[in-house]
């Protein structure tokens, strides 16, 4: 047994933590979610010359790491800095698919992803889907050599920004069949691709992307026609694992400033951390934060096991980090009192990216429905 | 014990909900409903179709123009106001300002200012808190001096809701320094007109102007805008936290928010079934629609009793602790209803004329930025760390 990470991928953690010191000021992050891209793009070049974009792919695929344990690592430094340039959508999910499904020709894109010169966006979820990940309503029809997909995606992270799209369309079963989904390479500019890009509450950008006949060739196709379901399942896994780890940066900020402000803040003629009333509440915020961290550390350690193993370990993980998120959220703005309600003050910032985190790809009672269910398979 | 309402009340009942079926126009209950942005008109307005009907002022006497309303039919009011989506009554000028004046104030204080209140003269604002007075109100620095037949005031004041369309502040200041801090607070009025006063919009953490700075630069202001005595202020604002019992809970509010969850659960479908018949999810809005239940009796039971007022004070900290926090709940049951939807955050939806291309259903909207703006309610008004506080001390004697 040991907790401590490799020589190797400390450096690297210690690497991603000071560019985010030294340069990722949250002012600059606010002004740039404001933009019509919703990041800034010289942030994302300084990440890719840094290597934290191909920290997230294997050597086979062109980088230099894509363990689970990379990908905490790097996400725990993302959500200290509550940076919101799109390695979620570009790397984990639009690269992850291509990773997993990718021929050698598609394989390219995965270079230009760690060079940071191609965005990329997942467009899964639908508008009625919630956080059902096989609910897809999309469908992909043959036509000739290629396929015609129509259809509608609901909060599509990064879709305004992205150059490239991976589509999910169902070509056979009911709508919320396993069986029967493809993925698609679509060209974001294609014929038929409609984007409406918004920011989200957290500071991030989201699209709702419309799919009006879109035609694509034979060689758009991820993988093998109907069976992309076991890919998709995992990428959104390993996503769960990247938005859990990044809870654990943000919760830990927040956390930091909260007690900061108990040891400065008087009233009564003491500093507020002298009052019992809070000091408890504090020593529940720590203790729980640690909780969370355990949580993703079982889910890194179990990610290459079984998929019943991988995806309960992903689940409690991501319940966690729902449930202690939003008491680090909502307790750190309380223990602050008004000051925390200001757009000025960063902890708000935080607490709202930490509550947001429950509302992707599945929520704590997603999770705990299926922990239930994975329970059942397992035994 | 008898849970039903009179005769008398279930008449007066009937009545409101008649009225508000004629006046409530459905553009304004919408707005209301889904959290979009209420403009000055919006605010006003209501407040005029009101003091038309003479129902403006429910607790007030009828001599100054009230309704004289008991606390039951103030509650029956909120809970039918509430549930028809009716914008809520603006504090400040009514339930805040006009009893400590009623109270406290001169002959001409109250013929001047109490009729201005109910026409919509005046808009008040309330400047209590400053940076380094939150929790600890008294410990305020906002200095007033005397010069003549004037004040003049140097200072601070920060939270002022609706700071921006007031026309008048009731502030607490400090005029003098001897003896415990809570001796020399002064209660005065002042027009924001004044030179000297600075107004400086405080941006929230989900993006809205709500609240203000307000700063006083040398600020004259007539000796006869003192209420009461010089020094006597702390008296004056506390009476006003003892003799508010009425709306503390928020029970109309939090019914009204409850039945919009319940709407959003029937219409969010998981694999076509209904959300409201998720065990997960009706297991949570069922525990909390337990608990407001509850709530809406203690806030009757309190309403009714005779002799409430004895012990005012801490039963407005029990009603404020449990109807703050039954309405964060009720905030988190909304955003866990729209799933994904909660993210999109397209501000101009929520502002009056919008005609751009909606984002997920229209009830979403405004649901996360509420249950951000919300987590405001246990840390105003005496935070429910110091309400629990008042609790152990009033009513614990520890």
């Amino acid at each position: 047994m040991n907790f401590t990470h490799t020589e190797e991928r400390q450096l690297f953690k210690d690497s991603v933590a000071r560019l985010i010191a030294d340069t990722y000021t949250l002012d600059a992050r606010n002004k740039a979610a404001e933009t019509e891209l919703g990041f800034s793009t010289d942030k994302w070049a300084q990440f890719a010359e840094l290597g934290a974009i191909g920290a997230l792919f294997s050597e086979d695929d062109g980088g230099f790491g894509g363990a689970p344990f990379d990908v905490t690592v790097l996400f725990e430094e993302l959500g200290r800095g509550l940076v919101n340039e799109p390695f979620l959508a570009t790397a984990i999910l639009g690269g992850g698919l291509i990773a997993e499904l990718g021929n050698a020709d598609q394989k390219a894109i995965i270079e230009e992803i760690i060079a940071g010169t191609k965005q990329l966006a997942f467009a899964h979820g639908e508008p009625k889907s919630r956080y059902d990940a096989s609910h897809v309503e999309t469908t992909a029809k043959k036509s000739g050599d290629g396929y015609v997909l129509n259809g509608a995606k609901a909060v599509v992270l990064n879709g305004g920004a992205a150059d490239l799209l991976v589509v999910s369309a169902r070509s056979s079963g009911a709508a919320w069949d396993e069986d029967g989904l493809s993925l698609f390479l679509v060209p974001a500019d294609a014929a038929g691709v409609t984007r409406h890009s918004y920011p989200s509450i957290d500071g991030l950008h989201a699209a709702e992307v419309r799919l009006d006949n879109v035609t694509v060739g034979a060689d758009a196709l991820l993988g093998n026609e109907g069976k992309a379901w076991p890919a998709i399942e995992k990428v959104i896994a390993r996503a769960n694992l990247a938005l859990a780890s990044e809870a654990i940066g943000a919760m830990e900020v927040a956390r930091d400033m909260t007690i900061e402000y108990l040891k400065t803040r008087k009233q009564f003629g003491v500093v507020i951390g002298k009052f019992q009333a809070l000091q408890h509440r504090m020593a529940t915020v720590l203790l729980e934060i640690e909780q969370a961290r355990s949580s993703v550390i079982n889910a890194a350690g179990r990610f290459d096991g079984s998929r019943v193993e991988r995806e309960m370990a992903v689940s409690a993980a991501k319940t966690l980090a729902g449930k202690i998120g939003r008491l680090v959220a909502e307790e750190a703005i309380q223990m602050h009192g008004g000051i925390a309600m200001t757009w000025e003050y960063a902890v708000g910032h935080f607490a709202k990216r930490l509550v947001m985190i429950d509302h992707m790809f599945g929520d704590v009672d997603y999770h705990v429905a299926r922990y239930v269910a994975l329970s059942k398979e397992a035994a | 014990m008898d849970l039903n309402f009179s005769p008398e009340d279930l008449a007066f009942q009937a009545e409101v909900r008649a009225f508000l079926k004629a006046e409530l126009s459905p553009a304004l209950a919408d707005k209301v409903r889904h959290n979009k942005t209420l403009t000055k008109e919006d605010m006003v307005g209501w407040h005029a179709t009101l003091n038309k009907r003479g129902w403006l002022a429910q607790d007030w006497p009828k001599q100054y123009g009230g309704a004289d309303w008991t606390p039951v039919q103030q509650q029956i009011f909120d809970d039918e106001a509430s549930m028809a989506n009716a914008p809520r009554i603006i504090p400040f000028g009514l339930k805040m300002l006009a009893p400590v004046l009623m109270k406290f104030g001169t002959e001409e204080q109250k013929a001047h200012y109490l009729p201005r209140i109910l026409d919509g003269t005046d808009w008040w604002c309330q400047g209590y808190s400053e940076p380094g007075a939150g929790s600890d109100l008294a410990s305020l620095k906002t200095r007033a001096v005397r010069d003549g037949d004037h004040y003049v005031l140097n200072g601070q004041k920060t939270w002022t809701t609706l700071a921006q369309y007031a026309d008048m502040i009731f502030c607490l200041v400090r005029t003098g320094t001897e003896g415990k801090p809570q001796e020399g607070i002064s209660f005065i009025l002042v027009d924001m007109k004044s030179p000297g006063i600075t107004v400086r919009p405080i941006i929230l953490l989900e993006g809205t102007h709500e609240v203000n700075e307000v700063f006083f630069d040398n600020v004259r202001v007539p000796a006869e805008n003192l209420i009461g005595e010089e020094n006597k202020g702390w008296t004056y604002a506390k009476y006003l936290l003892t003799h508010e019992r009425t709306n503390i809970a928020g029970v109309g509010a939090s019914k009204a928010a409850l039945a919009e969850v319940k709407r959003i659960a029937k219409a969010e479908t998981v694999r076509g079934v209904p959300l409201a018949d998720d065990p997960y999810f009706a297991a949570r809005v069922a525990q909390v629609e337990m608990e407001l239940d509850a709530l809406s009796t203690t806030n009757l039971r309190v309403l009714s009793s005779p002799d409430a007022a004895a012990s005012a004070g801490s039963i407005s900290s029990m009603l404020k602790i449990k109807g703050t926090e039954i309405r964060q709940s009720i905030n988190d049951l909304a955003r866990r209803a729209i799933g994904p939807y909660a993210m999109p955050f397209v501000s101009e939806a929520l502002e009056e004329g919008y005609n751009g291309e909606p984002v997920g259903p229209e009830y979403s909207l405004g649901v996360a930025p509420d249950y951000f703006n919300n987590r405001k309610i246990t840390i105003f008004g005496g935070s429910n760390e110091i309400q629990r506080g008042i609790i152990s001390k009033m009513v614990m004697g520890l």
